[in-house]
């Protein structure tokens, strides 16, 4: 899936060995897309329409996928929080890791013609989009190579070849823009569907029931996908809505409340999810799922929310120890061979890092640019007026 | 969206306890007979007031994002605690229904003090702050009214606070009849005019300098007093050129101003504090003065309020200017990332335009 080509060559000979070795004692490696199904941890509770099976296709290689893909994030987060601590991220910055397996399940179950679009938590997003470990750090320390060429910051990722739209800074302003992006691809036939991202939070907003709206009015192929993981800031959702059963707040929208810390389920609900969309137009996915670190870099996480909660989720619901306790039961991999996929990730991490610290900071110029089409001759000075002066483009 | 100011702004900042004031005096009586005074920071005098407000009228309300935990820079906290869950309360994540709902609440004659998270996110309830809002008064025949209404919100620089959390949206605002805008620049200023805004009888928005929450600190006397609105305030006085500014930008101009003074120039500093409706008499007493006019803001220069005090400045003291009114402000661009120091009206760009001013 999409992080593939992350993967240095070396990958398969570090997984093929020891897989080959023990050859014998498990299913040879070339069984990979053998269909495996495994049943969703819980069953979806819909509304206003059947919910899919909880039986979920996949293979040997996909869950190694899965694995590996979250083992990435989640090692990519807290890299990012210690460059935030280092003080080499500057701006606001929010991490995903608890949340992983929503955007690798969502990534599993379509393709790259399909638009996603979310808020400012959109590190992972973009991973799974195919984004690069270099240009999310370069990104997060304003360098040229990061994937907004440094003039976003963390709450500012896209990536226009993969469909991405990226990451919002004002809540819940993404989802009707998300009604537009899935306007246009039914306008164009191209049977492509748009992602739309918020939080419970978020699902407060007056916007999110104008998009509702007008997207079941004209019938868009939109999925308004709502990450739930409990709190909006240090707000929890039962303080903040009436209603904390997001996916029903459509009304007249279906919905599917979806175990968001089991990928596989993330996976059923999406494919699900996109076919309604292309036959009947928008359908609410909410993703119950968790963020283990505080909202952004300022908020320790722990004032409103109880360490026993944050303990409970990482041991009976972490999404990776999902995927372990899978690998590892249906003996497609040795607990070795995963904890070596983890270090190598740690290590593709430390060295993207590197390479991120060697990037360049944009030109002063830039400053100016992209704010219209054409430069309009601004003209500056900098901090010290000695130091850089130009009329710029 | 972070919950404190801890990180933010390393960069030492003019502590605005320092100031001489001289000009203006406070009009309110209450500061004259030196009561008890300690120090205190910027969100603790806001907190202050809040408390005041709360206690000296019983039909006062404060509420917002996280408000019943104290807010992210903590101007909210141990209200709830003292004044209970039904006068101080967190509301969703929806701020054109928190204004809105602010704006019904003070309709019914109560003191809807509402808090928007930073002014970065005002703009949801621009619509209820410009239409309903600011013109009740005025289409209702003055039967209606939310003159009880006052918005508070973060706005500003903070050093690194990019794009979404930089803003200074107050020139949107001053270009609405019906509405008041107040921006304080130290702890004792904040306290004295946020007691004016809330007791006001026309709704205001109060913006409030996040970078200096923690920053500044100074002597806030500890009881119920007020500040007026619409008077301006000269708080450095001079003879070669009038400095006109307001909120966190003026501990810059001071600094631009001692600078100035080493090279013998003479400048005169106001605070404008209320930037609608404004006090045109002291900055044009002044610039009648001086002869020249500097105004400095950090948002973006073009059509900032800025512009609105040069044109109203040049239509009264025309023949008295003896250079152009000088504009030190944010750049137009959006707020960046990297580059906050090159956008910033900066103390070095303030000493330049003095001096090119004065020399014109
Ligand atoms: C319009 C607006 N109001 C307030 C904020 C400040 N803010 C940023 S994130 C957030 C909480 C959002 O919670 P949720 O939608 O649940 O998303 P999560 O952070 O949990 O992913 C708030 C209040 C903002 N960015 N934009
Ligand atoms: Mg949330």
């Amino acid at each position: 899936m999409a992080l593939s080509h992350l993967f240095s060559s070396s990958r398969s000979s570090t997984l093929l060995k020891p897989l080959t070795t023990s050859y014998l004692l498990r299913r040879p490696i070339s069984t990979d897309s053998t269909p495996l199904t495994i049943e969703t941890s819980v069953p979806f509770t819909s509304h206003q329409c059947e919910a899919p099976s909880r039986a979920v296709d996949t293979s040997p290689k996909e869950l190694l996928t899965f694995f590996r893909d979250m083992a990435l994030m989640r090692r990519m987060e807290i890299a990012a929080d210690s460059l935030y601590k280092a003080k080499l991220v500057r701006g606001f910055c929010h991490l995903y890791d608890g949340q992983e397996a929503v955007a690798i399940g969502m990534e599993a179950a379509i393709t790259k013609k399909d638009a996603i679009i979310t808020a400012y938590r959109d590190h992972c997003a973009f991973l799974g989009r195919g984004g690069n470990l270099l240009q999310i750090f370069s990104e997060l320390m304003g360098r040229i190579d990061g994937c907004s060429r440094g003039k976003g910051g963390s709450m500012h990722f896209y990536k226009k070849d993969a469909n991405f739209y990226g990451g919002h800074g004002i809540v819940g302003a993404q989802v009707p823009l998300g009604c537009g992006l899935a306007f246009a691809q039914k306008y164009s036939k191209d049977e492509a569907v748009t992602f739309a991202l918020y939080g419970d939070g978020a699902a407060n907003q007056g916007q999110l029931f104008e998009a509702l709206n007008i997207s079941a009015l004209w019938d868009l192929p939109v999925i308004l996908v709502c990450e739930n993981n409990h709190y909006g800031m240090g707000t929890a959702e039962w303080r903040a809505a009436k209603s904390p059963a997001y996916y029903k707040r459509g009304d007249y929208v279906p919905g599917l409340k979806v175990d968001g810390m089991d990928a596989l389920a993330v996976k059923q609900a999406c494919k699900f999810a996109k076919e309604h969309a292309l036959k009947n137009g928008p359908i609410i996915l909410e993703m119950d799922t968790y963020r283990y670190h505080g909202h952004s870099m300022s908020d320790p996480g722990s004032t409103y929310r109880t360490r026993d909660e944050i303990t409970g989720v990482r041991q009976e619901r972490d999404p990776i120890e999902r995927i372990r306790k899978l690998i590892l039961s249906h003996d497609l991999a040795t607990e070795k061979e995963l904890k070596d996929i983890e270090k190598e990730m740690r290590k593709q991490v430390d060295d993207a890092i590197a390479q991120a610290k060697e990037s360049p900071m944009p030109d002063p110029s830039e400053l100016f640019t992209n704010v219209y089409v054409k430069g309009y001759g601004v003209e500056s000075y900098g901090a010290d007026r000695k130091e850089f002066r130009g009329v710029l483009p | 969206m972070g919950t404190g100011l801890t990180r933010f702004g390393r960069r030492m900042r003019w502590v605005p306890s320092g100031l001489t004031r001289l000009g203006k005096q406070f009009s309110t009586s209450v500061c004259d007979n030196n009561p008890p005074a300690k120090s205190f920071n910027l969100y603790t005098a806001i907190n202050q007031a809040l408390h005041i407000a709360l206690e000296t009228d019983p039909r006062a309300y404060v509420f917002g994002e996280d408000v019943g935990f104290g807010g992210v820079f903590r101007c909210t906290t141990g209200l709830a605690d003292r004044f209970g869950k039904t006068r101080v309360f967190n509301t969703p994540l929806c701020e054109q229904g928190i204004v809105g709902f602010a704006i019904g609440l003070a309709a019914m004659g109560n003191r809807a003090i509402a808090e928007i998270q930073f002014a970065d996110y005002i703009f949801p309830a621009f619509d209820q702050l410009v239409n309903e809002a600011a013109k009740f008064r005025y289409r209702s025949g003055n039967q209606f009214n939310c003159g009880g209404l006052t918005v508070r919100a973060p706005y500003g620089a903070v050093g690194h606070g990019a794009l979404y959390h930089s803003q200074s949206p107050e020139a949107f605002f001053c270009h609405v009849p019906g509405l008041k805008v107040v921006i304080p620049r130290s702890p004792r200023e904040a306290k004295g005019l946020l007691l004016s805004s809330i007791r006001d009888p026309n709704p205001v928005v109060f913006f409030e300098p996040k970078w200096l929450y923690r920053l500044s600190v100074e002597e806030v006397p500890e009881h119920d007093y007020m500040l007026p609105l619409s008077e301006a305030q000269v708080i450095r006085e001079g003879s070669d050129i009038t400095l006109v500014g307001w909120g966190a930008q003026l501990s810059i101009m001071e600094q631009a101003c001692i600078d100035a003074e080493k090279e013998g120039i003479s400048c005169e500093l106001i605070d404008l504090k209320t930037l609608i409706p404004w006090d045109k008499e002291t900055v044009e007493a002044s610039v009648r003065k001086t002869g020249r006019l500097l105004i400095s803001h950090e948002a973006p220069v073009t059509g900032g309020f800025g512009a609105e005090i040069a044109a109203s400045i040049v239509e009264r003291c025309f023949l008295r200017l003896e250079a152009p009114v000088a504009r030190v402000c944010g750049l137009d661009t959006p707020f960046p990332l990297v580059f906050e120091p090159l956008y910033m009206p900066t103390k070095n760009k303030v000493l330049d335009s003095i001096k090119s001013t004065v020399n014109y």
